[in-house]
């Protein structure tokens, strides 16, 4: 019988420090057996659980997309029992991961569809993930315009400032970065709060759907911009957060109302989150 | 198979001679009350009981169980991957396991084993089990199977279900696996029509002794939200102590953690039983917790077992009538109360 | 001790209707036999609920952690020794309370009239002064109160409350227990592996559902050491050695707090007699500290302060 709670050996290939408070750290694994790799098949959106022998699992998006074959990346604050010791091991260690779990955006419903992506902090993972695949050349045609709102505190804490760069560059692709405040003079881009940047530079709600990922807090903030905007709230995309252990529906901890974030989501249109109960 | 006469002293010789080859659990008498337990022959098996204290969950679902194993030695090729913990799910039994609790395990069931996850423990073991109930014939004050889609004589879950008739079980195979349990055990004495007369009069009567009842018909009609904000919560939840005493007693509760402990280079992942009574159940990492009050605690038992669990699979609520939580809530909060509250509102 | 019902009702109505209070806790009556329900009540009109009898064995000072307003309560003996340890702990202000002082005669062990009936199923209990009638399907038997008594109010010598504002009683006799610590005696005589045997086989059947802990005012840390995950002190399995662990490492957070309450044995759904863990530190702090929780606002517990002449034996 397939046991759904046992991991795939992987090894850490590569760790990247992100953030210049050093708590942002981004992990790159291959997994140790080939098969493993063709069963692991997903979609931006979905999550993993992160499983150290020992500490114990942990859900954590999945940063990179499946148009990059042969490894897979997540990026890990550190906060806890099994992020600190995940930030404290090397490249070259063998770790497990189980999934991929969960649902993922809407990606039938967002053909033909202008893409707002909205991410804050290290939420933007999965957002990471969402635009490596739409960019892919394979896909870039089945979406009409992508523009994306990116906020951190400092720029020092934006994740991934490379293929930030590489964005901006690019002309298939319209990107809103900013920051909540700097001092620093050669800082090109935007200052001021996700929704702020988000009223100001996301002029029409057609033919569109808008991603939201963030810490509470810019969720809060951010629903009204995007219903003033004219976004219905089927169109609004938000992922979730809950503590969980299994991530496949069993447990029955991450349940919000008859729901389990593991399973039913953790992707939630808005529309949906106004009839469960507000317990997240 | 209309039923089939065993003494009790054929029954319980024919027991003890097939639990040489295969693991039954029994109610027994443990200090002041009645627990199942693996039947051997240092232990008296007592059938003279209401129910057991625990539930019998922990037959297929126990409280601590070690999903996989793993060394941390680093000299091991295997360092840190981990293994299923080895083990075999041969057939067992639970005889005098009572209506309610059988009909308990069919209510799990539906989380453990559906159609995208199937939980290997669970299932493997589930599928080994014989289920053996006992009727009720005298129900406890406290029982309310009948309003929630059980009776005393209910065969829901069973694979057999014995009718205590004095000096005498009267056996009726329901399922395969029953015939199968019913012919290991001997052929025992086919009942005749005026006992089986006999039988289904005193099952009716059982029935009439329920004095408790709920009532659940409205609970569909009003939405999760309306529910959740009930003005109702604070009141049930005042005395709440938030320990796990009704979760860990329900035959019906099914919430795991899941846990690594290491000793030495050895370690385990280990699941053991965990209570949405207790706030660490979804504290964040980040310390946000969405149900830091108690009042949401209790509010999220009752609404999963009669609200939730309704709406997500349609058969009926999480609850079977056992009385359990209602007799041993060391503080006293008693479902029947919070059914009529929810259904009423 | 049903006869201070009417007049507990009274006083919480005066009080609620005054506004000298603006909640009420005490009990209702419960809907099994020998349970009562802890309760809260605001308004004057609801007092009617509220009830006393010999099965009021929680301690409402559970209910008074962090509390802000200002609460009228019940207290009996033990429960106002707890009352005043969360005083001197901060948990809440004496000026917050009104504590409606109840000379106590004792709490039924329920267990035990379960015992003398064999088991069979109890539909009603009636309580009549120094007996109580016990009704079933098929049964009467009537039962002196004496003879029933939990074991921590059999030996209890502190039966009126120590702090109140008002008594709805006449203060009771207080009993000259022969000796309190009988039990805990017969423990300390044995080997260590007699000990570790009987703690063993005593904790065998826990579930650890934490009612024990739950139910004790004494315990309310914002994050108890089972639950702290950085490090992690204790396994959440049922492992035998964490649920000693547990056990051994609770009783000793209550030394020179716990007042014998009885709340933690009663509660426990597989009774457990856990105050055999903290009925020693009890005795330990009586003997070396001359120290009795709870008894008066004015000193400060035994292992609160130093004093050069403490017991220091154990210093090598
Ligand atoms: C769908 C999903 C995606 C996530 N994606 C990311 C991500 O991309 N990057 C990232 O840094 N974090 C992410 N998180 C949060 C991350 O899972 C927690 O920060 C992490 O579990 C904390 O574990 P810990 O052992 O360090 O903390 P501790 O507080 O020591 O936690 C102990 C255990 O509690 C559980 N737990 C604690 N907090 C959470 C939480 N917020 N969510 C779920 N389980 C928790 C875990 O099982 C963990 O093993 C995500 C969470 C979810 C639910
Ligand atoms: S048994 Fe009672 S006190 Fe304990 S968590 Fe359940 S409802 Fe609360
Ligand atoms: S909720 Fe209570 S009555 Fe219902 S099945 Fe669980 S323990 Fe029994
Ligand atoms: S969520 Fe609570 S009530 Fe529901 S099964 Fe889990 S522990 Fe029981
Ligand atoms: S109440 Fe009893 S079963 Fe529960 S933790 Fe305490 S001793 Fe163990
Ligand atoms: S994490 Fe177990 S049910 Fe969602």
């Amino acid at each position: 019988m397939e046991n759904p709670y046992l991991p795939y050996p992987v090894r850490i290939e590569k760790i990247i420090t992100e953030t210049e408070d050093r708590n942002l750290k981004t992990f790159t694994f291959s997994f140790i057996n080939p098969e493993h790799e063709k069963k692991f098949s997903y979609l931006p959106g979905q999550f993993a659980e992160l499983s150290i022998a020992g500490k114990g699992e942990i859900p954590i998006g999945i940063a990179s997309s499946p148009t990059e074959k042969g490894y897979l990346t997540f990026t890990v604050n550190k906060v806890g029992l099994v992020t600190s010791h995940l930030h404290n091991m090397k490249e070259g260690e063998t770790m497990g991961i189980r999934g991929p779990l969960g649902n993922f955006y809407p990606w039938e419903q967002m053909q033909g569809k202008n893409i707002v992506i909205i991410g804050g902090g290290f939420a933007f993972t999965t957002l990471r993930s969402s635009i490596i695949y739409m960019l892919h050349p394979e896909n870039r045609n089945k979406y009409e315009d992508i523009t994306v709102v990116y906020g951190a505190r400092t720029p020092g804490m934006l994740l991934y400032k490379q293929e930030l760069e590489e964005w901006e560059k690019r002309d298939d692709i319209n990107m809103h970065i900013t920051v909540d405040a700097t001092q620093d003079p050669t800082w090109k881009y935007n200052i001021g709060f996700v929704p702020t940047i988000t009223e100001q530079k996301i002029k029409t709600a057609d033919n569109a759907i808008a991603i939201v990922c963030g810490p509470p807090i810019m969720i809060k903030f951010t629903q009204p911009v995007l219903e003033k905007i004219g976004f219905p709230p089927e169109r609004i995309i938000l992922s979730l957060e809950m503590r969980m252990k299994c991530g496949i529906g069993l447990c029955g901890r991450c349940n919000i109302g008859d729901k389990y974030v593991c399973k039913d989501g953790p992707v939630f249109s808005l529309a949906q989150l106004r009839d469960m109960p507000p317990e997240y | 198979m209309k039923g089939r006469l065993f003494t009790k002293k054929e029954w319980d010789k024919a027991l003890r001679e097939l639990s040489k080859s295969q693991k039954i659990f029994v109610p027994a008498k443990e200090k002041d009350f009645h627990n199942f337990t693996v039947l051997d022959n240092n232990m008296e098996p007592d059938f003279d009981f209401q129910n057991t204290r625990l539930s019998p969950k922990s037959i297929v679902f126990p409280q601590s169980e070690r999903m996989f194993e793993y060394t941390l030695d680093e000299t091991s090729p295997d360092a840190h991957i981990l293994k299923e913990a080895p083990k075999d799910f041969p057939p067992q039994a639970v005889v005098g396991i009572r209506p309610c609790d059988a009909h308990a395990f069919q209510i799990v069931n539906v989380n453990f084993d559906n159609p995208e996850y199937k939980d290997p423990w669970w299932v493997r073991r589930y599928r080994a089990t014989t289920f053996v109930g006992l009727g009720c014939n005298e129900p406890c004050s406290t029982c309310f199977c009948t309003s929630v889609g059980g009776g005393p004589f209910s065969e829901k879950g069973l694979d057999i279900l014995l009718h205590d008739l004095g000096d005498r079980f009267l056996a009726k195979a329901i399922t395969e696996k029953g015939i199968e349990f019913l012919d290991k055990i001997g052929s025992g004495k086919e009942a005749s029509e005026q006992t089986l007369k006999k039988a289904a009069l005193e099952a009716e009567a059982a029935l009439g002794k329920i004095s408790s009842s709920v009532p659940t018909d409205r609970l569909k009609e009003k939405t999760e939200i309306e529910l959740f904000d009930a003005p109702f919560w604070e009141k049930i939840a005042f005395p709440c102590i938030n320990c796990g005493t009704c979760t860990y007693l329900c035959p019906t509760c099914w919430c795991f953690d899941i846990q690594d402990e290491v000793f030495r280079k050895e370690g385990d992942r280990i699941r053991n039983w965990d209570s949405c009574m207790f706030p660490l159940f979804t504290l964040h990492g980040s310390g946000h917790n969405p149900r830091e009050k108690k009042v949401q605690r209790v509010r999220q038992r009752f609404m999963h077992k009669l609200k939730y669990y309704v709406d997500k699979y349609g058969n009926g609520v999480a609850c079977v009538g056992c009385g359990r939580c209602v007799q041993f809530c060391p503080v006293n909060i008693d479902i029947r109360e919070v059914f009529e509250l929810m259904n009423g509102y | 001790m049903l006869e201070y019902t009417p007049k507990i009702r009274e006083i919480a109505r005066g009080l609620l209707e005054k506004g000298t209070v603006d909640v009420f806790i005490g009990y209702r009556k419960g809907s099994v036999p020998m349970m009562n329900e802890p309760v809260l009540v605001t308004d004057p009109a609801q007092t009617d609920v509220l009830h006393w009898d010999s099965h009021c064995g929680l301690n409402l000072c559970n209910y008074l952690t962090k509390r802000t307003d200002r609460i009228g309560i019940v207290a009996n003996g033990c429960n106002s020794r707890n009352i005043v340890t969360h005083i001197i702990e901060n948990q809440v202000k004496r000026e917050q309370l009104y504590i409606v002082g109840i000379p106590c005669t004792g709490m039924i062990d329920h267990r035990a009239v379960k015992r003398a009936v064999n088991g069979k199923e109890i539909k009603e209990v009636q309580e009549n002064k120094d007996t109580f009638l016990v009704i079933g399907k098929d049964f009467e038997e009537k039962f002196a109160k004496k003879d029933f008594l939990q074991d921590n109010c059999s030996v209890c010598r502190h039966r009126n409350p120590v702090e109140y504002d008002e008594m709805v009683a006449e203060p009771v006799e207080e009993q000259e227990a022969e000796d309190v610590f009988a039990d805990v005696k017969t423990i300390e005589k044995m080997s260590p592996s007699e000990k570790q045997d009987f703690f063993t086989q005593l904790i065998s059947s826990c579930i650890r559902c934490y009612a024990c802990r739950n139910v004790c005012p004494l315990c309310y840390c914002p994050t108890c050491f089972v639950d702290e995950s950085q490090p992690q002190w204790v396994g959440k399995s049922i492992d035998p050695v964490d649920t000693m662990t547990f056990h051994l490492l609770r009783a000793f957070h209550c030394a020179g707090r716990c007042t014998d309450c009885g709340a933690c044995e009663r509660v426990c759904p597989v009774a457990i007699p856990v105050r055999q863990f903290t009925k020693k530190l009890n005795k330990d702090t009586l003997e070396l500290f001359q120290w009795e929780a709870g008894l008066t606002l004015e000193q400060r517990p035994a292992l609160d302060v130093y004093r050069v002449d403490d017991y220091n034996d154990f210093i090598l």
